[in-house]
């Protein structure tokens, strides 16, 4: 505590400061947010493509950029308040795309209104959410086991039940259907003056302002650190762990919906076999982030810087002329760095605070 | 005026194994009433069923005088019995204030604008902490970064602010240092001035003596004891705590024992066989 003190910030009145608390610079009150590692990570990742690919800086890249963050950003969000929560969700990836077939083939074959769909969807969506979440509550085993079975099941129902129900892998096209065309503003893209705006961006947007209100102005955001930092004791002062624990395995699939819908009404079909591997996309922006892995420490923001880094990785690479071979290599030593950079930060603002 | 919490002939099992037989204690306002026990006595049964996470198979629990069973630790809350544990009372990653209000945190605002109120957390988490006499540096610092006994201190605060009648503290002082038990015991008596009732786990009679009314000593999950302040001397505590004559034929095994032929699985004396 007394080495490396920051020299006190002159200007600012101190109203009632505890002498031994050596006063706290702005500086290191930023050294102790969880998004800081992923903030300057992103400063870096930014400038070196500003500089080795032409292109990067144009209006039209970076929204491509931009497009790219929202769509994982948009589950990075919830994965990331999970992680905080203490858990794993591997079926995150898949659930995407059953929620958008659930959607486009219950439309389809109902004949009905895609709205309808998409509202059947969103039901049976929560409903996986809730499964997942319940079967970790009750059986206690760990929630990479629970989920790991329920990405397989999906996995294998999404392929199973679109071949059986279509005859092929994909679904058949609804772009005709009656209210096709509002679900593709909420979901796909609208149009400002003359500027075209994809949903996902303002979603990704609304989520990330909702969960950091629900993570540190709500009492649920309390219990939310406190199961994943420590469920035992939050248990002991009458905090609802289980309900708790749902509840986020819930807002996932509530954010796999929504990404499910994009997935559907930006274009008009659906592969059944799509959304493999991504959840592992989700769980890498919200490390990158400063998400503890063990759980009771993270924030929303830093998923969303995260999904940031991912997006401008992988079309930095493009801009760059790059093979796009190298991007899972990139990734792979950002998560790294990230990871160790995270580590050392909070190290040295807990050792200081 | 009845007891806040009293134990009548209590047990517990555990499939067919009997973790605690015919257990009875008692607990009054402004008493500290003492648990002692080696490991494996019965202690955290007695405590687990007391806090509301398990419910007694025989005997009678009674709150203020009305028999019950809890059915969880929230019922036990409600019902004015606040548990603090000594390895999981807090929340180590969280700030302190937060750490605080773990719970019952309080909230303005109406609806989807419904909010935790954290001036008043804040504010009142120092305040409280201060009353106690702790003077925390930071109420925003992570609740790892204090020391053991200012732990316990703050979760022992926050029970008294929540309006706890009883407080049943597990082993507060097991793994804490001389002077940190001391602050701990401090606090365990200034919280008995406050008026409420006690129950206070430990291993260590020295510390129970200091502060205790009544004691109930625990053996192999029977109750082997039971003394108010009056009927017993700290030596004999500790000899019976101690196991008294146990402890004799302890003593002549130490003497009389041959030096072992094995030890850890390898011949004693000889190299470890390189593989």
């Amino acid at each position: 505590m007394s080495q490396a003190a920051p020299p006190a910030t002159p200007g600012r009145t101190p109203e009632k400061v505890d002498e031994r608390l050596l006063r706290t610079s702005p500086l290191r009150r930023l050294m102790g947010r969880p998004e800081l590692g992923s903030v300057v990570g992103a400063v870096a990742v930014f400038v070196f493509f500003s500089i080795v690919a032409d292109a990067f800086l144009q209006a039209s890249s970076l929204a491509t950029v931009l497009y790219a963050a929202s769509t994982l950003g948009i589950m990075a969000v919830p994965v990331a308040l999970l992680m905080i929560g203490g858990e794993f969700d591997l079926s995150a990836g898949v659930m995407v795309t059953s929620s958008a077939l659930i959607s486009s083939m219950f439309s389809y074959q109902m004949t009905a209104n895609v709205w309808v769909g998409a509202l059947v969807s969103l039901l049976v969506t929560l409903g996986l959410g809730a499964f997942n979440g319940l079967m970790l509550t009750r059986t206690k085993l760990p929630s990479f086991i629970i989920t790991l079975g329920t990405f397989l099941m999906l996995t294998g129902l999404n392929l199973g039940l679109t071949k059986l129900i279509s005859g092929t892998v994909s679904t058949k096209s609804i772009g005709d259907m009656e209210g096709f065309a509002s679900a593709s503003i909420v979901f796909g893209e609208f149009t400002i003056g003359d500027t075209t705006v994809k949903a996902t961006i303002v979603w990704w947007l609304v989520l990330i302002a909702f969960a950091t209100w629900i993570l540190l102005r709500t009492r649920f955001g309390n219990w939310i650190f406190a199961v994943g930092g420590g469920a035992d004791a939050a248990r002991a002062v009458g905090v609802p762990v289980k309900r708790t624990k749902i509840l986020l395995y819930m807002g996932v699939a509530f954010a796999a919906w929504i990404s499910g819908q994009h997935l559907l009404f930006s274009f008009d079909v659906v592969q059944s076999g799509e959304g493999v591997g991504n959840e592992l996309t989700y769980i890498i922006a919200a490390v990158i982030g400063g998400c503890l892995i063990t759980g009771g420490y993270g924030s929303a923001i830093g998923s969303a810087v995260g999904a940031l880094i991912f997006g401008m990785t992988s079309k930095g690479i493009v801009y760059a002329e790059w093979n796009p071979d190298w991007f899972k290599f990139f990734l792979g030593a950002m998560l790294l760095l990230a990871t160790l950079l995270n580590a050392w930060v909070r190290k040295r603002a807990e050792a200081t605070t | 005026m009845s007891a806040l919490v009293e134990l009548d002939g209590v047990s517990k099992y555990y499939g067919n194994i009997r973790a605690l037989e015919g257990v009875s204690l008692e607990c009054r306002a402004g008493e500290i009433t003492c648990v002692l026990g080696d490991n494996g006595a019965g202690k955290s049964t007695l405590i687990k069923i007391v806090a509301g996470l398990h419910r007694h198979d025989a005997g009678t629990f009674r709150i203020e005088g009305e028999e019950t069973s809890l059915a969880s630790p929230r019922e036990a809350l409600d019902r004015g019995i606040a548990t603090v544990y000594q390895d999981l009372a807090v929340v180590p990653l969280m700030p302190v204030w937060r750490n605080f209000f773990l719970g019952s945190e309080p909230t303005k605002g109406a609806g989807p604008f419904k909010r935790l109120d954290v001036e008043t957390m804040r504010r009142t988490t120092r305040s409280e902490l201060l009353r106690m006499g702790i003077d925390l540096r930071d109420v925003d610092q992570p609740i790892g970064t204090l020391s053991g006994g200012e732990r316990q201190c703050v979760a022992i605060a926050r029970a008294v602010y929540f309006g706890a009648k009883v407080l049943v503290l597990d082993e507060p002082t097991a793994a804490l240092g001389v002077k940190q038990s001391g602050v701990v015991l401090k606090y365990v008596a200034a919280a008995r001035d406050a008026g409420l009732g006690v129950v206070l786990i430990t291993h260590n009679p020295h510390h129970a003596y200091l502060v205790g009314d009544r004691f109930v000593l625990l053996k192999r999950g029977v109750m082997s004891a039971s003394h108010t302040r009056q009927t017993v001397t700290l030596d004999e505590l500790t000899r019976q705590m101690a196991g008294g004559s146990e402890l004799e034929d302890l003593r002549h095994e130490l003497e009389r024992a041959q030096a072992p032929t094995h030890l850890g699985g390898h011949p004693a004396g000889k190299e470890r066989p390189a593989d």
